[in-house]
């Protein structure tokens, strides 16, 4: 990282990150093809392609829900997020019926995912903000247990589902790094950059809101209207990062805060790009190092979890949080 | 006396229902007819009488070691899945599987423990270097650091296949508990007996250390003592059913709540609570997927979570 220099302007580290982001994806497309070029592309392809979408959700949504809530150390995958998706998605299974589900077109079963989870999300969070006004660390404690409540509660109502059905939906609908359905890349990529154009025009108002509630509000921000906007697309990009690869917990906090360190700007225009390439780069490096280097047949995640949970108790350690 | 004898019922109670359900019948009349029916019998010998024990072992043995850690780590959420106890004796179990497969039940089970030993002691170390504590932190605290030796697990047994494995132990599941596989819980009831005896001095320790060096007596000890005989629980109930979430932390609140913090008090109430819960949870498995069985600990977990909830934001608000 170059950006140790007080003088580098944010968009020469973003400039930075981007080629680092490009070579390593460019290292992970050509080296080592051992089979016909028209197969190992589109391929692999997919998985970078998977691994973008999945970075860019996570980090945007990691930013955005730091940036309402005002603190460095909550993210929305420790506030249970992740798990109230794969609940919904059990749920849904549930109460359809496997083969119901089966014969549904998947963007349409997707869709109605997502808009469940920001109408529940927005309850809860609104909920769970108001009891725990001012009181981070109960927040904090409050969704983790949140999340292993809906991990309890998925897990039961998998067991409630027959066995074999069960099996047959695991393949399904909890998917891997390498190999997300076609259809629901296209659409998650379609909704992502949906959620990013209304985004566009929320970037000013989420600079004054890093200022902290009242700041804002005496600066003409609507603060409400702003902060649930916010948390609805930030619902939304959860949504497509857990259908897409299952629950990530600690990569946002990861990408977030190195994030902040390296553009030590507030600017969520130079902020959010970065965070975005930084998780395309931990997420890319990661895979190409762990299947080529180390020949190792290990999903990246288990790795990045493991860094990004001590990084959580140093920040502990250190403060972190206000 | 009267809330004793209730108690006593309702646990009574519960223990002959979880006898009398299951897949098979086994009835009081087949077992205590003129001519008793030779297969329930053997069914409730073989099977039901032992899962009936490990249950209620595995209630009172983790009710108690969460009871004893909260009087060493002087906070009201800890138990041994939120100080990471549990997924180090996971680690444990699974390293001792891996480097000396032939190792007898016990063997695993004395890894399991030095494990879980070596990771509470971790969570007791990284918790002195957080500075302005706040008792909600603590709990967060352990339940990462149970994440990150959870994800080590993960990727080992990933490699080599053990995924399911884990995840028995990590699931109380009381499905596969016969004669012959779940007599190491007995140890536990000793190792509950043995906190029963050194109550009072959980109850000074958890005064604070210069409380109890005044009164005379000697503190790193103590906490050794509770220390042990929580990850030799833990570390047990993990190697026989597999781990049930939350109920270290359930039971002694809620206890606490109606009798107080004496520990000599209350450890008898944790231990006839912790089995009922379990039991309870049990049943409900067995009950709501018939014919296929739910586990235990996934209910617990469910349970276990609500009732966190609760106390969280019934009490947390006065905590932090």
């Amino acid at each position: 990282m170059s950006a140790s220099a007080p003088s580098v302007s944010p968009l020469r580290s973003l400039l930075v990150l981007g080629c680092v982001a490009a070579a390593f994806m460019a290292l992970f497309m050509l080296v080592d093809v051992s089979g016909p070029w028209d197969f190992v592309l589109p391929f692999r392809g997919k998985k970078v392609a998977t691994a973008l979408l999945v970075g860019y959700a996570v980090a945007v949504s990691t930013v955005l829900f730091q940036t309402v809530t005002g603190n460095r150390v909550l993210t929305p995958a420790i506030m249970g997020f992740d798990y109230l998706y794969v609940l919904i998605q059990t749920c849904l299974v549930f109460f359809l019926g496997s083969t119901t589900v089966a014969g549904l077109d998947p963007r349409l079963l997707f869709g109605a995912e997502v808009i469940i989870m920001v109408a529940f999300s927005a309850m809860l969070h609104g909920w769970l903000f108001g009891m725990a006004r001012g009181n981070v660390h109960l927040l904090l404690l409050t969704g983790v247990v949140m999340g292993v409540l809906f991990r309890s509660l998925s897990s039961f109502v998998q067991r409630v589902i027959e066995p074999n059905e069960f099996i047959f939906l695991q393949d399904r609908f909890f998917a891997s790094f390498n190999d997300p359905e076609h259809e629901l890349l296209l659409l998650s990529a379609v909704l992502t950059l949906g959620v990013s154009v209304l985004g566009l025009r929320l970037l000013r108002a989420c600079d004054v809101l890093v200022l902290g509630r009242e700041a804002a509000i005496n600066l003409g921000v609507d603060y409400q209207r702003t902060v649930s906007w916010v948390l609805a697309l930030v619902a939304i990009l959860v949504a497509v990062s857990t259908a897409l690869v299952g629950p990530v917990t600690f990569l946002g906090l990861l990408v977030a805060n190195i994030a902040y360190a390296v553009m030590r700007t507030y600017k969520h225009a130079f902020v959010l790009p970065a965070a975005a390439l930084i998780a395309a780069i931990a997420l890319v490096a990661g895979q190409f190092i762990l299947e080529r280097v180390f020949r190792l047949d290990t999903n990246p995640r288990v790795i990045i979890e493991f860094v990004g949970g001590m990084v959580f108790i140093a920040m502990l350690m250190r403060k972190a949080t206000r | 006396m009267k809330r004793a004898f209730a108690a006593a019922a309702v646990l009574v109670t519960l223990a002959v229902v979880s006898l009398l359900i299951g897949a098979s019948d086994v009835s009081w009349r087949a077992l205590f007819a003129p001519e008793p029916d030779e297969r329930a019998l053997q069914v409730l010998v073989i099977s039901r009488l032992p899962r009936m024990f490990a249950v209620m072992l595995a209630g009172t043995s983790l009710g108690v070691a969460g009871l004893i850690m909260q009087m060493i780590a002087r906070n009201r959420f800890v138990e041994p899945t939120t100080a990471g106890t549990a997924e180090s004796a996971s680690l444990g179990l699974l390293t001792a599987t891996l480097l000396a497969p032939g190792l007898p039940v016990l063997g695993k089970m004395m890894v399991a423990t030095v494990f879980a030993l070596a990771g509470t002691a971790l969570f007791l170390l990284v918790l002195r270097r957080i500075p302005l504590r706040s008792a909600l932190i603590v709990p967060v605290v352990g339940l990462i650091l149970g994440g990150i030796i959870d994800s080590a697990t993960t990727f080992f047994a990933y490699r080599y296949d053990l995924l399911q494995t884990v995840n028995a132990w990590t699931t109380g599941d009381f499905s596969t508990v016969l004669r012959g596989r779940y007599e190491l819980l007995w140890v536990t009831l000793g190792l509950t007996c043995a906190a029963y005896t050194a109550a009072d001095r959980f109850t000074v320790a958890g005064m604070g250390e210069t409380f109890t060096t005044n009164l005379g007596l000697n503190y790193p000890r103590i906490v050794a003592l509770g220390l042990l005989i929580v990850s030799l629980v833990t570390a047990m109930v993990v190697v026989t059913v597999g781990m049930i979430p939350f109920l270290g932390l359930i039971v002694p609140n809620l206890v606490s709540m109606v009798m107080g913090d004496n520990a000599r008090r209350s450890i008898p109430w944790v231990a006839v609570s912790g089995a009922a819960f379990v039991l309870l949870c049990d049943i409900v498995g067995r009950v709501v997927g018939h014919p296929y069985e739910i586990p235990g600990g996934t209910i617990a977990g469910v349970i276990g979570s609500v009732l966190f909830l609760y106390l969280l934001l019934k009490r947390g608000a006065r905590v932090g």
